[in-house]
């Protein structure tokens, strides 16, 4: 036994000791650090998302409103056969209508061009428009169409009529010479004072001073501006009339041969009106001539362009054409495949949950299933997708594109998350109702089906929902079983039937060369985002709707 | 000695004594050598023990010693904990209820409990009664439901207190109306027994005071047995008193005389306070 008067060590701790004071103000500063990680992650998550949403909007509002020009169609009764209306010439009927606002274009290449304002779906519009009202043929009616995606994207101010005619090198090229001094304009022609060696050389022997090689003269000329660069991407600086210029200069005056002279050449097109302008554009190539401009500003002085809000986007089928494409297919496809993830899956997955949590023994097997149903939940959707090909449409000979066949492989991805949602959900009921009814004589399925499953549903439907609004925003695995197929109708809609999904549509679209389908593909991101947020608000909804406190 | 008394009681006196002074005439329950094992690990060692009808009977002891393993037998809840196992015999008004041909079902309907801790359901006071009758068959329809929950609710002294509020949520109420919402609903079922785990043991002394009021009613028609920690309410409430020691039921007999002149050792020490 030690002697304990000796060394006393104090019961107390001393709280006021600087070292004890050091490690409160190191706590306080370690619980700031941690809140500012924390500040500072959620700060940059919420401007990451807000750059995401920012981004799709301006990208995407264009997509819901259409440029539409209005036509006044005459439905001719001697051009429409009331009983096999599709058979009509509508294109025909179409352009009449459209060329009658412009009587002045007669020849056959512009009314070509002309008629390319219009959409190639205007036709079909008016098809659609008289197959629904035959009681209209033989009137003049009016119908808005849209036009066609150039000058969607025109009117919209998205592309403009011209652009930068020179690319951002040759500028640079522009700008060396004019650091020179050398540009000037002279009786209002742009120049450029070069100093150049009149070769004797290139005065061929037959021929005389007139058919000497003015051009290779001038190159060697010019170049001497651009010691450092390789390319001989500055020869169209200089205007095509150059060589011209100096030949008169040596045929007025012979002399000159053999001379090194110093001449003013005149400078391209483009760097003429850089100089001359500041700025040198040319038309859109898009556009395939002024007069389509001209064409099209008169259709909107005459008030009868329009841009109103796009339910072709919602009502629309796919199309080649962007400005007719819509996502109809796509939301159909979409929802009916969530309908079958959703009956397949929210039975099983509860069930089998039930099982594991409440009824199962606990030993190897029922251990090495849960193992297996928590490395399902991470196994990427694309797996899924192939096991779907593999098994549902090579196997079984299921039809492909069908949403049927999306939404079983979809249920396979959702199945693991919703097993384990409604697990954790079933494992938060306190024992203690479990107990309160079985202590009343509730058998063990009436616990479940009475009290700890009502219990746990609002747990169980958070975790369903957000599974679905995975499987809805998944694209991988319905692209391989074939869920992008192009399909330009709405008149098929079924389980079984050929279908476009949300994802795989933005896919297809994001893959599109015209530039329509640019903010068509936001637009889409926007509406599958708005379906996204619309699901979770149901799940947080019915969270509070059916949360019951204990 | 430096030790505490604890060792050097158990080595005078043999855990396997019971003193057991009074018996009981024409028991409502009999249990003849009860053990529980949860797993490996023995919780309960050959109880015998008889209880008395239409009377309250406390089982006291210091913590972990097995009253609620033992009460928990009564109804056989120990079922539900997948690791535990019971041997012995129980009976029933001379009905083993661990006879394989016995409905448990049933026998918990016949059986009610009270939690340590109210567990009223998360629905309304009237589903909180109506539950057990319904799901037994206990009502012929609606009036007569409604009958039996108004009679339940009047015999656990909660119906003027909730009449008005039926159709609220019981979970709603204070923890004392809980817990008399909770006997209400183990009397619903109609049983003979009630079993009670501690169930003051969350309440402040005035609702303390109106649950041990219920339980000295409900004696005259109920076989009550209730597990707690005062010592003061089993004297005032039981009329027998058994006494656990870490799985042992050491002494049993009438209230007053295992309050007034314990035999054995170890319940003196508990009862006058030298441990636990
Ligand atoms: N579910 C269980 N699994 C394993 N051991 C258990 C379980 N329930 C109780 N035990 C053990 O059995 C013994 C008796 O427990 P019991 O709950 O019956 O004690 P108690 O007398 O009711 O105690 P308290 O007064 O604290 O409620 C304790 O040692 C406890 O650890
Ligand atoms: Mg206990």
């Amino acid at each position: 036994m030690t002697d304990i008067s000796q060394a006393q060590p104090s019961i107390t701790h001393d709280w006021s000791s600087s070292t004890a004071r050091r490690r409160v103000r190191r706590r306080y500063g370690a619980d700031r650090r941690l809140q500012l990680y924390g500040l500072a992650a959620i700060g940059t998550a919420m401007a990451l998302l807000g750059i995401l949403f920012t981004s799709l909007i301006y990208a995407g509002y264009a997509a819901f409103t259409t440029t539409k020009v209005e036509l006044g169609v005459f439905l001719d009764p001697e051009k429409i056969d009331k009983d096999n209306i599709r058979a009509a010439n509508f294109r025909k009927i179409v352009r009449d209508a459209f060329f009658s606002y412009f009587p002045e274009v007669q020849n056959r290449t512009e009314k070509r061009n002309l008629s390319k304002i219009l959409s190639s779906g205007a036709d079909y519009i008016v098809r659609d428009y008289v197959v629904r009202n035959p009681d209209k043929i033989g009137e003049l009616v009016k119908i808005s169409v849209p036009v066609s995606d150039p000058f969607d994207q025109l009117y919209k101010g998205i592309i403009p009529r011209e652009i930068d005619a020179l690319s951002y090198d040759r500028i640079a090229l522009y700008r060396q010479l004019e650091s020179r001094g050398v540009l000037s304009v002279v009786d209002g022609v742009g120049v450029a004072k070069t100093t150049l060696f009149v070769d004797p050389a290139q005065v061929p022997e037959e021929g005389g001073v007139e058919a000497a090689d003015f051009q290779r003269m001038i190159d060697e000329g010019f170049r001497s501006f651009f010691l450092a660069e390789p390319s001989r991407s500055f020869y169209e600086i200089l205007s095509r009339n150059a060589a011209e210029t100096l030949r008169n200069k040596v045929v007025a005056d012979p002399s000159l041969v053999g001379k090194t002279i110093e001449i003013n050449l005149p400078l391209s097109s483009n760097y003429d009106n850089l100089l001359q302008k500041g700025e040198a554009k040319i038309r859109n190539p898009r556009f395939r001539s002024d007069k389509e401009f001209a064409w099209f500003d008169s259709l909107i002085q005459r008030g009868l362009i329009s841009t109103p809000f796009t339910w072709e986007l919602f009502f629309n089928a796919d199309s080649r054409f962007p400005e007719l494409a819509g996502l109809a297919g796509a939301l159909s496809g979409s929802f009916l495949a969530l309908l079958v993830c959703f009956l397949l899956s929210f039975p099983i997955g509860i069930a089998t949950a039930t099982y594991l949590e409440e009824f199962a023994p606990k030993n190897r097997i029922t251990d090495l299933i849960e193992v297996n149903i928590n490395n399902l939940a991470a196994v990427p959707s694309v797996v899924f997708g192939l096991l779907g090909l593999a098994l549902f449409l090579n196997t079984f000979g299921m039809p492909r594109s069908a949403p049927l066949v999306g939404g079983m492989v979809l249920a396979l991805m959702t199945l693991p998350t919703i097993i384990v949602a409604t697990r954790a959900a079933l494992k938060s009921v306190p024992p203690s109702i479990r107990e309160a009814a079985l202590g009343v004589g509730a058998s063990k399925h009436q616990v479940m089906l009475h009290h700890v499953l009502p219990l746990a549903m609002p747990g169980i439907l958070t975790g369903t929902i957000i599974g679905l609004a995975q499987a809805l925003g998944e694209t991988a695995p319905l692209l391989l079983i074939g869920m992008n197929a192009f399909i330009p109708s709405v008149d098929n809609v079924g389980l079984t039937q050929p279908a476009m999904a949300l994802p795989t549509q933005i896919f297809s679209w994001a893959d599109s060369p015209e530039r329509g389908f640019v903010s068509r593909t936001s637009a889409a991101i926007l509406v599958l985002l708005g379906f996204l947020v619309l699901m979770n608000l149901l799940a947080v909804y019915l969270r509070r709707r059916f949360e019951k406190k204990w | 000695m430096v030790k505490g008394s604890l060792t050097m009681d158990q080595q005078v006196v043999s855990p396997e004594t019971t003193t057991t002074r009074s018996v009981v005439e024409d028991p409502k329950i009999t249990s003849g050598d009860v053990s529980v094992f949860y797993g490996a690990k023995q919780a309960l060692f050959d109880v015998n023990l008889d209880i008395p009808r239409y009377a309250v009977t406390s089982l006291i002891g210091p913590s972990g010693c097995g009253k609620s393993t033992y009460l928990r037998c009564i109804n056989r809840m120990n079922d539900t904990i997948p690791i535990a196992r019971v041997t012995g015999e129980i009976k029933i008004d001379d009905q083993d209820i661990y006879d394989p041909d016995l409905d448990v079902v049933e026998l918990r309907a016949r059986v009610g409990m009270v939690f340590q801790k109210p567990n009223p359901f998360p629905k309304s006071i009237f589903e909180n009664v109506a539950y057990g009758p319904r799901i037994h068959g206990l009502a012929k329809g609606k009036t007569d439901l409604e009958e039996l929950v108004t009679t339940s609710l009047e015999r656990a002294g909660l119906w003027d207190e909730v009449k008005d509020r039926i159709n609220e949520p019981g979970t709603g109420l204070s923890g004392g109306q809980q817990q008399r919402l909770c006997i209400a609903r183990a009397i619903a079922t109609k049983p003979d027994i009630i079993l009670m785990d501690e169930p003051c043991s969350a309440l402040d002394p005035i609702a303390t005071a109106k649950v041990e009021e219920l339980m000295m009613e409900l004696r005259e028609k109920y076989t009550i047995v209730i597990v707690t920690h005062s010592m003061a309410q089993a004297q005032r409430v039981s009329q027998k008193t058994a006494f656990f020691h870490i799985g042992y039921m050491v002494e049993y007999g009438d209230t007053k005389q295992i309050f007034e002149d314990p035999q054995d050792k170890r319940t003196q020490d508990y009862i006058f306070g030298r441990f636990g």
